[in-house]
């Protein structure tokens, strides 16, 4: 079943504030405290106040570390709509989607979304990741044995699956990370700005084939907020709104049987299509892409679910380097999860606000009037979609 | 240190039952017949609670694989890199397990055959190029 795009996107939300922490490798604050930071950030940045703030959606990452009540730590006294929410790394994008619904039947007036994540305490980065301290009995003992772990072992699956059917290459893989890279050395905030080359890529060393380290995100501590209100309101505020034209989730499940090939058709095919219809664009009209890109693979895929490049010819169509800088296809302009930092959906999210708004600076793309974000969770097991635009008249129609 | 050995539990009893006797068990749905794996109350396809355990042909081929050099578990630390393999069995249902040959001789589609290998207490099933 299709959306149905009598849905009118001029009643949807805004995007009006945008807070970070510092994206780091040390143990700063506690996960909540993150949180209260980032969300403290936000609030000033849309030129609020924090007794504005009427609804709270929250999502803790790898470590869990994130209660519902994170309002105690903030003095949030007039809370009407509050959950955590879980979508894994589709999260972001789903919680702007619930929020923008909230603003836009009145449940709510200011809407604040949160992520945060500790995982570095010292010992390996993927360590929270890997799962291999894990206790399990029965079918799930199986994995441990043969030595299954982590998401690194999925995606790389995946990947090689994809390589299997279609042909892509580790060059081809390489580029993404190559051209992400670049864009990184243009962010002030991205963790990892030193250059990279195909070489260099080639030469760092195996996780699990076919991916290098250099395929692989940057695991980190920090937290970001976004607040989500009504395109009325939005229009007297500080920033300039980021409205939200489009939005749709696809939730594959990652089904393991003959037949399926979920490793190399996610989500973004059915997340991607809603929105598309909500907002009265396609492949063509997107000018800057925000991936969710925990490894090059990921980036790949997804460019072909998006539908802008056949199923299959991801590989080729990355090779030439148009997803970066001074490219016809600027993809992952902060330098995404790979190189700048890794806050699961809020990667894309955060940079595709920077990138609306105009604000990017040095890796500000000069055409940003439609802008796609794209949340990944699970292993390819759940898709959100946003569609966003400086412009409240964009999308279906012109509506305003 | 040793690798993390596989127990079996209350669901997942009668497939080391079969493991024990050299037989890889699968479950079946009684009312629409499709396989399930791995272990599930009810069936995926009809939502019907009746699942039985019956042997599979222990034949499959390599869905896909990866190489693993990183040292998740202290307990594999002899083995890197090794092999994570998912395996398409010939009744339908995918598999996590590990290829009995080199990671340059692997090729995703290539035929598989179950053979099985003490773990512990129990014995657990590890595919041989067919």
């Amino acid at each position: 079943m299709t959306f149905n795009a009598s849905f009118n996107p001029s009643g949807g939300g805004a995007i009006v504030g945008l807070g970070m922490t510092e994206m780091t490798r040390e143990y700063t604050y506690s996960s909540t405290g993150l949180a209260a930071i980032a969300v403290r950030n936000a609030i000033t940045d849309a030129g609020l106040d924090k007794s504005d703030v009427d609804g709270i959606l929250v999502n803790p990452g790898i470590m869990g570390n994130l209660q519902p009540d994170l309002q105690k730590a903030l003095g949030l006294e007039n809370v009407r709509l509050q959950t955590k929410m879980d979508g894994r790394g589709s999260t972001a994008g789903q919680m702007v989607q619930y929020a923008s619904l909230a603003v836009q039947s009145g449940l709510a007036n200011v809407v604040v979304c949160v992520f945060a994540d500790d995982p570095l305490r010292g010992g390996s980065a993927g360590a929270a990741y890997g799962g291999a301290d894990r206790k399990v009995t029965g079918m799930p003992s199986l994995h441990s044995y043969y030595g299954h772990f982590g998401a690194n072992t999925g995606y790389a699956l995946a990947a090689r699956r994809h390589m299997a059917l279609y042909g892509t290459t580790q060059d081809q893989l390489g580029a993404v990370a190559v051209s992400t890279r670049k864009w990184a050395q243009l962010n002030p905030i991205a963790m990892q700005r030193g250059e990279m080359t195909l070489d260099d890529y080639h030469n760092s060393r195996w996780i699990v084939e076919p991916f290098h380290l250099l395929d692989c995100t940057l695991v980190t501590n920090g937290a970001i907020a976004v607040i989500v209100t009504s395109r009325e309101r939005a229009k007297d505020l500080k920033q300039p709104p980021a409205y939200v034209i489009g939005m749709g989730q696809g939730h594959p499940g990652n089904p393991r049987h003959a037949g399926a090939e979920y490793e190399v058709n996610t989500g973004a095919i059915q997340a991607g299509e809603t929105a598309y219809a909500m907002a009265g664009v396609g492949p063509k009209d997107i000018d800057v892409r925000e991936l969710y890109d925990c490894y090059t693979y990921t980036t790949l895929v997804t460019l072909e679910d998006y539908g802008f490049a056949p199923k299959g010819e991801g590989g080729p169509f990355v090779e030439d380097g148009k997803l970066g800088p001074g490219g016809s296809h600027p993809t992952n302009t902060g330098g995404g999860e790979l190189s700048s930092y890794y806050m699961w959906g809020m990667t894309p999210l955060s940079e595709a606000v920077i990138q609306t708004r105009g604000q990017g600076g040095d890796h500000q793309v000069k055409d940003h009037s439609t802008v796609l974000v794209s949340c990944q969770g699970g292993i390819l097991d759940m898709h959100a979609s946003l569609i966003l635009s400086p412009d409240s008249t964009a999308g279906t129609g012109g509506h305003s | 240190m040793t690798r993390p050995s596989p127990t079996s539990d209350e669901l997942s009893a009668p497939f080391f039952e079969g493991t024990a006797n050299g037989v890889l068990m699968l479950q079946r749905c009684r009312n629409c017949a499709k396989y399930a794996f791995p272990v599930q109350e009810i069936c995926t396809n009809c939502l019907e609670g009746d699942l039985e355990w019956v042997e599979s042909s222990g034949e499959g081929t390599l869905h896909t694989f990866g190489v693993m050099h990183h040292l998740y578990h202290p307990g594999f630390a002899r083995d890197l890199p090794y092999n994570v393999a998912v395996v398409e069995l010939t009744e339908g249902p995918r598999m996590s397990a590990r290829v009995d040959a080199p990671s340059d001789e692997l090729e995703v589609g290539m035929e598989l055959k179950a053979t099985f290998e003490p773990a512990g207490e129990v014995m657990v099933p590890v595919f041989q190029p067919a």
